[in-house]
């Protein structure tokens, strides 16, 4: 097991790498407050009185943004605290209309839990890896400034102002940046089966601040520094790529590392400085006085457990042990929720089509999907989410298949025209006359018009050149225009051969 | 005919039931001496009288239509500028807020006006409902109606909630609401020669009421006796799902529940309210309590409330505390106050905003807030400061295992001159001694008037009770209200 180092010029380090990812709660209203929450809306237009924190007004805690942070915190594990309390963080900025945060620094709603990576030789990770999670607490998102309104003056949106958001804090437990980046994707995937947040990072429902340090091999932690807002999985390693080997210059070169926050320049892949330890804040953190500690009784409890769907990891391991399919198949289907579910439908619809149990389609489904119907779709630029074929017709079309009626390659040309036109398989392979010939007397008549137009090579195949049996299969299924039975044109041909 | 002014709440209201009145005199003789009051006491920010009369012409539609009348139909009231009043200025007596006109109503208000009440308008207060004798406000002091004889210095009447009292005393306002945090119902009422109780945390909704220390800010009756007070204090309570802190329980029938009847009741004297240098009136009026609920059939029992020593610095330190973040919102971003220097930043257009937007006094609070919760003082202070609460909240428990209600002074003195404490914070914060003690276990506590020192100024008596027991706490009110026969008003100057 080969630990990521970096090479310095006075020798090799190592980075330690934590992540605090902040995920927007998927509610239809905010944390304390009835406002809307969609994303995109006109500026200002999802906005309450609690959210502008008019004179007078207090927060009321939205229970189904505490249920979605629970239920998240049972699908990593994670000790469920029943008795959590919300406290202020107070600063000034004009995207924050009260002065202050609702977060929870004291009492989170949920303690310590973990995720596991998984091992991908290719990223340099050996081996499993179990990533030490150390609470998630529930918090307000503050609203957004614009600087292109105006020449001289800004202008606030408070769409966001009072979202909910669950702060995710991991241990310092990664060690590269593929590691870091293995961790964003398998928490994404998990919030994503929870359904507690929709994981859009381009919109801003996922940001990760990096906590970097560097260390010699074995030695005492490093000063870190923390990358703010960080928006993709890809920017997450190139933020510690640039970050760790700038301290590692820095240390070289006799410099300290200064405790601070950085901000990250997507167009550089560089980070930089943005303000250090001596300007931070003094949030003067305290119990917030207009709510109430938040105690959680065991029948929401059960209800949240109760409403949690198969995850990530139980799932892959059914689809190996239960539908037979291969480590990397099922990784690959149940790496995202919506391809799971997809291909789910798809086993269910195509498993019925055939009269068969699940588990006697699913090689077939998995291996189709994953290597006809995502390439093709990806020709296509379009994923599972906008696909113009449905699970039912592609049930259809696998049915197709395994009853004989057409082969592997004419079911290619069936998706073709199925994704072009959207009609379904059977009446596609009706219309174009793709129905495979299984009649052995027609595949005999061409198959003895065969050998009698090449005995040369009847002679040469008896002879020894066996290889040459490909050359007749071929010569078949052109005369038959492809829509032999492969199996028969098989079985006539060994017979007639001898 | 009696003059309509001379009335209570029960009475104008079943005046105007039974047709002795109409709603429409009652609001016109009201809003009459509030326009003639104005210059001298200074009680209102902002008069209303189209409110109180479109209100009154409700209620007389209402019953010459035969239709139903709420408890408080045909009462025009004060509403202390606290509370966010639709289409009306609010301000808490602040220049930050001054203009501020919001679209919404308070829950507490909106109750009010429910229950056929009637806006006379905005009482004036000590800014952001911080101070003890109404020198805060922005918007000038309130002058008490009640003089030394012989002597013209203005009086203080009481704090936050000094518009409310002066109003009440000078027959501006048959009631008022107030809102107490350590005092602010209980003291000016003291101050004043009238009634007011502030419930238990969390009866009356503080949706829509301007937070001074939100874990202590409690909406509160004010009236000219008891039986008003729980008429209005009925109308005011009630559960809001919009305030988290806020009792989900039903409202008592507290006024038909009235009783002046003590047998049975045990009634505790604390003896650490006892304090050094407390005058001997003040001795002397608790003494008479003391001999007015035994007479009406209480036992009397001395009890120890051994932390009370350090309620006053405790409150000290989480009132501001909670202040300090609660105030963060005057930003000039969004409503307000902006200052808006030449080429100011954002941080200097804060600076200068709250600069001039806050008085001293809310500065002042914000500054010792700030501190208190800052990084290395937080646990000296505020952590401190919340563990004495809890053990001033366990003090209550105890006696109340012993007794149904405390009797102590309200305040440690009658009504002082404006301008008196003005300059000395700590002798003005000493005003509040007797009352924060059962604001910050969140405990109901009542002022009734009791008699007149020797200067003939009014003093009051405070009785706190257990937790929602608002009743218990009302009842010996009315047991002393009965047997002090306390008739004396200010005589009119003004």
């Amino acid at each position: 097991m080969s630990a990521h180092r970096i090479q310095g010029a006075t020798g090799d380090w190592e980075v330690v790498i934590g992540l605090e990812v902040h995920a927007q709660v998927t509610s239809n209203s905010k944390l304390f407050s009835g406002s809307a929450t969609a994303f995109g809306a006109e500026p200002n237009t999802q906005v309450s009185l609690v959210d502008a924190a008019m004179p007078g007004m207090l927060p009321v805690p939205n229970r189904e943004c505490i249920r979605q942070a629970v239920r998240t915190g049972m699908a990593i594990d994670a000790q469920i605290n029943t008795w959590s309390r919300f406290d202020r963080k107070n600063y000034f900025y004009a995207d924050l209309p009260q002065g202050y945060q609702i977060s929870q620094l004291y009492h989170p709603l949920v303690g310590e839990g973990s995720l596991t990576i998984d091992a991908d030789e290719k990223a340099g990770i050996p081996a499993d890896k179990v990533i030490g999670i150390e609470r998630i607490h529930v918090e307000q998102d503050a609203g957004k400034l614009m600087h292109d309104q105006h020449p001289t003056m800004s202008y606030v949106d408070l769409n966001r102002s009072g979202v909910a958001l669950m702060e995710i804090v991991s241990r310092p437990d990664m060690a590269s940046p593929a590691e870091a980046g293995a961790y964003l994707a398998k928490l994404r995937s998990i919030l994503r089966y929870v359904g507690s947040c929709d994981g859009n990072m381009d919109q801003g429902s996922m940001r990760a601040d990096v906590n970097v340090s560097v260390r010699r091999a074995g030695e005492e932690l490093g000063t870190r520094t923390e990358t703010k807002n960080v928006n993709s999985v890809r920017f997450v390693m190139q933020a510690i790529e640039h970050e760790a080997s700038r301290q590692v210059d820095v240390l070289e070169s006799g410099g300290k590392i200064v405790q601070e926050t950085r901000l990250f320049d997507p167009t550089t892949g560089s980070t930089r400085s943005m303000r250090s330890k001596e300007d931070a804040h003094d949030y003067r953190y305290f119990p917030d006085p207009d709510l109430l500690p938040l105690v959680l009784d065991d029948a929401f409890l059960a209800d949240c457990r109760a409403s949690l769907p198969e995850l990530p990891d139980a799932k892959r391991a059914r689809y190996v042990g239960e539908l037979g399919l291969s480590t990397y198949n099922a990784a690959v289907l149940t790496a995202d929720v919506e391809t799971a579910r997809w291909f789910e439908a798809l086993l269910e619809q195509a498993a019925s089509a055939q009269n068969k149990q699940p588990a006697d389609v699913a090689k077939q489904a998995a291996n189709w999907l994953i290597s006809e119907f995502f390439g093709a779709l990806n020709k296509l630029g379009k994923g599972l989410e906008n696909s113009p074929v449905s699970h039912a017709q592609a049930a259809e079309l696998l049915a197709l298949i395994g009853k004989g009626t057409i082969s592997g390659s004419i079911a290619k040309q069936v998706l073709e025209i199925m994704l072009d036109t959207g009609d379904s398989p059977a009446a596609i392979v009706e219309r174009e006359g793709l129905k495979q010939e299984s009649d052995t007397g027609a595949i005999e008549a061409r198959v003895d018009e065969i050998l009698a137009a090449n005995a040369d090579k009847v002679a040469q195949y008896r002879d020894g050149k066996v290889a040459l049996f490909g050359f007749f299969v071929g010569q078949t299924m052109k005369a038959m225009q492809g829509k032999a039975n492969p199996q028969v044109v098989n079985e006539i041909l060994k017979a007639k051969l001898g | 005919m009696t003059d309509i002014t001379e009335l209570g709440v029960a009475a104008i209201r079943d005046g105007v039931a039974g047709g002795t009145f109409s709603a429409i005199e009652v609001a016109e003789a009201f809003n009459a001496n509030v326009a003639a009051a104005q210059d001298a006491l200074n009680a209102f920010i902002v008069a209303t009288p189209e409110k109180a009369l479109a209100a009154a012409k409700t209620t007389d539609a209402r019953r010459a239509a035969g239709e139903p009348l709420g408890p408080m139909a045909g009462v025009p009231i004060g509403m202390k500028d606290l509370f966010a009043t639709a289409g009306v200025q609010t301000t808490a007596a602040s220049h930050i807020l001054e203009g501020f006109v919001p679209q919404y109503e308070s829950t507490v208000s909106q109750k009010l006006w429910d229950a056929g009440a009637g806006m006379l308008g905005k009482l004036n207060l000590d800014q952001f409902a911080m101070g003890s004798s109404n020198e805060t406000s922005h918007f000038g002091n309130v002058i008490s109606p009640w003089k030394r004889p012989g002597s013209n210095a203005q009086l203080a009447p009481g704090g936050s909630s000094g518009g409310s009292s002066a109003a009440i005393a000078a027959r501006l306002a048959p009631a008022a609401t107030g809102t107490d945090t350590g005092g602010s119902i209980r003291q000016p009422a003291a101050f004043t020669g009238i009634s007011g109780i502030k419930p238990t945390y969390g009866r009356c909704s503080r949706w829509g009421v301007v937070a001074f220390a939100s874990s202590l800010d409690q909406a509160g009756a004010m009236a000219r006796d008891v039986t008003d007070c729980a008429i209005m204090l009925e109308a005011m309570a009630g559960f809001d799902p919009k305030d988290s802190t806020s009792l989900d329980l039903p409202v008592p029938a507290w006024t038909a529940g009235l009783s002046a009847n003590m047998k049975g009741k045990t009634v505790g004297i604390p003896k650490e309210y006892r304090v050094d240098g407390m005058p001997p009136e003040i001795d002397a009026i608790w003494e008479q309590g003391i001999a007015w609920l035994k007479d009406a059939g209480a036992n009397v029992v001395e009890v120890s409330l051994p932390h009370t020593r350090y309620a006053l610095p405790t409150y000290y330190i989480i009132a501001p505390a909670e202040a300090s973040s609660n105030l963060a919102r005057y930003d000039g971003v969004r409503y307000g106050l902006r200052d808006l220097p030449d080429g100011a930043n954002l941080q200097d257009m804060y600076a200068a905003t709250r600069a001039a937007g806050f008085g001293a006094e809310v500065k002042r609070r914000i500054m010792i807030g700030t501190y208190v919760l800052s990084a290395g003082f937080y646990d000296a202070y505020y952590t401190q400061a919340q563990k004495v609460r809890t053990l001033i909240s366990q003090d209550f428990a105890k006696a109340f295992e012993q007794v149904d209600v405390l009797l102590t002074p309200t305040a440690p003195s009658a009504a002082f001159a404006l301008g008196e404490n003005v300059d000395d914070p700590l002798a003005m914060y000493l005003n509040d001694v007797f009352t924060v003690p059962a604001s910050l276990a969140g405990l109901p506590a009542m002022s009734v008037p009791a008699g007149l020192d020797a200067q003939g100024l009014p003093l009051g008596l405070q009785i706190i009770g257990r937790p929602l027991d608002e009743q218990g706490v009302l009842n010996a009110g009315l047991a002393i209200e009965r047997r002090a026969g306390f008739t004396a008003k200010p005589e009119k100057w003004w």
